[in-house]
């Protein structure tokens, strides 16, 4: 069972949850994941670790509410609990070897790439950092994200914040007005983790993604989430979430993301 | 004696049981225990215990049950081994001891050890007999992994007077018996929720969600405990390699498992979702292979089939498995091979085979299966689950470099001790076989459990 300390509402539909985890939050490390059942019979539903404290033990997690479990959380109030949570799973975001590094964030994703613009900052070697959403209401931390970064560049595809259009658009002005840059790391839905590749392909940029696969044990039991990179079968769960996002073949990715919306709840025993 | 032929354990019937997952073989009843029981000669030089992985001593029980002793017959196998339910239920039996009775040819077939043994288990279970434990001796014990070989060298310990702790990644204790084998097979609140609470009233404590290698270091446990017994079984699944593996309807029989075993998802009720396909073809043919085929068949399966590239003989599955799937219209397509997965808009819409003969034989023993070239067709499927064996988990592997692994893998051991390179850091199971059997698993516990206690110190 995990206390449910704090619950912050950041957006639309996106809350953030601050939960006591101490063998969790003292063990892990940015980019990392956990599973969590809301409930006794729940499913096991896998979230990225926005943020930890080693000291008071606890995690932060950010939930949209988009289906079943999600919206069963959202439901849990502050001192009631999770069932259960497992982690930290996966293995950690290493971006150390790059000296300019752009993090790329695209709705729930920015939550992804907040503890890398912290810790970069705190190391000395700020990132810019753009951060996108379909409207800027969907956005949130955006002074958070400001205070660490070296730059802070928003999209919004209406318009209503930042520039008009997609994280690309404002990737492709980093790129025109000639920023030096080693690595993008990109975190939001499959389909602007693919189109960031495809930019950064054409110019030779190192660009690693996170992939939100579906799965179920975490631990590389059940092969749910594997996914072809560079031609291999690579497991999301084990092998990263993260991956080269020039060898990822996201066509197939995003098939197989889809999969299990069509089918939720409709298999069941014969007869009944 | 007598020369009666081997009692048939009762089932229920093929037509109703696919459409619930209440276990099929209800075992003997009393008359019939008894009757099986009198079949046994009790041979003196008792070559069954040459077939059994741990040399159960079958004449003694069986002695019991001939006088309807029940506790005595649980106190006898207690002595052999601590999981007698599951393993009667589990065990390829006509592989091991039951191959070599002595009424196997001309005496009415072997005796039903593997159905007597699941007798004596039940009235275990059902009795809440718990084994006794020996004094507290303050000794502190690592078990990682809550299947088979560890719990069994989780109850030797405990019952030796040491304070053992296991560590479990799912947040169900029971490792491959509550996520693979399904609950036709073995009831899982009757069966095997009722053997973890004879560990739990042995004072051993199960702290669930924890994956040691992420949540806890081994470095940590090292610490902490005297001795570390790693039970983390193969839980990796292989595929085929082949075109169209990864279409939406591909899946490990693990994760077609998992979702419905361990997550219940076949229950009207249930948040996880599982597909199942009308028509489903399930690659291999060991006893993981039959459960998904079976469950499939439960689901929604109106053709099953089981595509194996070898033939009947050469099939590793439990006989009784292979005939119950049978029983229940599991359609088998032997000497076949699967070459490519046919895909429509990203979903599996086929499965292109190549017809199988056998050659000459390989290194297992088995006639190699050869390709007839141009003998390629199509089996119209909606699903396919892939149960081609499993390997082991790299998690360990990762998380303590100190520790000698195989290039397959799997961690090596002293096979007298179970005891790793590292000292105190013991490993038995599936973590050190490869995918194997749930016998072979606990008796690795056990011989684990009697080297930590030697090593400890402890009676």
């Amino acid at each position: 069972m995990n206390k449910i300390l704090r619950i912050v509402d950041i957006a639309p539909r996106v809350k953030e949850y601050l939960i006591e985890a101490k063998e969790i939050a003292t063990h892990c490390k940015p980019g990392q994941f956990i599973i969590l059942r809301v409930d006794k019979e729940g499913e096991r539903v896998p979230f990225t670790i926005c943020d930890y404290d080693a000291e008071a033990g606890t995690v932060t997690l950010l939930v949209q509410d988009v289906g079943y479990s999600t919206h069963k959380m959202g439901k849990l109030k502050e001192g009631e609990f999770i069932h259960d949570m497992v982690g930290p799973l996966g293995n950690a975001t290493d971006l150390s070897e790059f000296e300019n590094v752009v993090l790329v964030g695209g709705g729930i994703g920015c939550a992804v790439i907040y503890p890398q613009a912290k810790l970069r900052k705190a190391q000395g070697k700020p990132c810019t950092t753009i951060i996108g959403a379909r409207t800027k209401e969907l956005l949130f931390s955006i002074e958070e994200f400001r205070e660490n970064s070296k730059e802070l560049l928003i999209a919004t595809d209406d318009g209503s914040l930042g520039t008009k259009g997609f994280v690309t658009t404002v990737l492709q002005g980093l790129i025109d007005r000639g920023e030096k840059i080693d690595c993008v790391f990109v975190v939001g839905p499959m389909i602007m983790m693919r189109n960031v590749s495809e930019l950064t392909r054409k110019y030779n940029i190192h660009t690693i993604v996170s992939m939100n696969s579906i799965m179920v044990d975490g631990t590389g039991m059940c092969g749910g989430c594997r996914l072809t990179v560079d031609g291999k079968t690579k497991y999301a769960c084990v092998d990263g979430p993260e991956f080269d996002g020039h060898k990822v073949d996201f066509a197939e990715a995003m098939n197989r993301s889809g999969f299990y919306r069509e089918h939720e709840g409709k298999c069941k025993l014969r007869g009944e | 004696m007598n020369n009666s032929e081997r009692n048939k354990t009762i089932h229920q019937d093929p037509k109703e049981r696919i459409c619930n997952f209440k276990e099929v073989s209800l075992g003997f009843d009393e008359k019939l225990m008894l009757a099986e029981a009198d079949r046994c000669l009790g041979c003196k030089a008792a070559p069954c215990r040459k077939g059994c992985p741990v040399g159960i001593d079958i004449p003694a029980f069986i002695a019991r049950l001939k006088e309807n002793d029940m506790d005595g017959a649980v106190a006898q196998i207690s002595k052999d081994t601590l999981l007698p339910a599951i393993c009667g239920r589990v065990c390829p039996q006509e592989k091991q001891c039951e191959n070599f009775c002595v009424r196997k040819a001309k005496l009415g077939g072997s005796v039903a050890i593997g159905a007597l043994e699941r007798y004596v288990g039940d009235y275990a279970l059902k009795s809440g007999i718990v084994p006794e434990k020996k004094p507290e001796n303050g000794k502190k014990v690592a078990v990682i992994g809550s299947g088979p070989s560890g719990l069994t060298c989780a109850a030797d310990c405990a019952m030796r007077g040491m304070k053992v702790t296991i560590f479990e990644a799912f947040h169900k204790a029971g490792g491959v018996l509550v996520y693979g084998i399904p609950e036709f097979r073995l009831p899982k609140d009757d069966v095997v929720a009722k053997e973890i609470d004879k560990l739990i009233a042995l004072g051993v404590e199960i702290k669930l969600n924890t994956v040691v290698g992420k949540t806890i270091t081994i470095e940590e446990l090292q610490k902490e405990y005297d001795a570390i017994f790693i039970g983390t079984g193969a839980g990796l699944p292989q595929f085929m390699n082949i075109p169209g593996e990864n279409l939406n309807g591909v899946s490990s029989a693990n994760e077609f498992l998992t979702r419905v075993n361990l997550m219940k998802a076949y229950k009207e009720d249930a948040i996880t979702p599982v597909y199942c396909g009308k028509k489903v073809a399930v690659i291999g043919a060991g006893n993981v292979a039959m459960d998904a085929a079976r469950t499939a068949k439960r689901i929604n399966g109106e053709h099953v089939y089981i595509i194996y590239r070898r033939g009947r003989e050469e099939m590793p599955a439990r006989g009784e498995e292979i005939m119950h799937a049978e029983e229940e219209g599991i359609e088998f397509k032997l000497l076949t091979n699967p070459v490519e997965i046919l895909g429509q808009d990203g979903k599996v819409c086929g499965i292109k085979c190549i017809r199988m003969e056998l050659g000459e034989p390989d290194a297992s023993g088995r006639r190699r299966p050869v390709p007839v070239e141009g003998s390629e067709y199509v089996i119209d499927v909606d699903q396919v689950i892939v149960s081609l064996g499993t390997s082991p988990n790299p998690l360990i592997r990762k998380s303590c470099k100190d520790i000698e692994f195989s290039q397959k893998g799997t961690i090596i051991v002293n096979e007298e001790t179970m005891m790793t390179n590292v000292k105190g850091i013991y490993a038995g199971g599936d973590a050190v076989t490869g995918a194997a059997t749930v016998i072979l698993a606990m008796g690795a516990g056990r011989k684990a459990a009697k080297a930590i206690a030697e090593q400890l110190g402890v009676e």
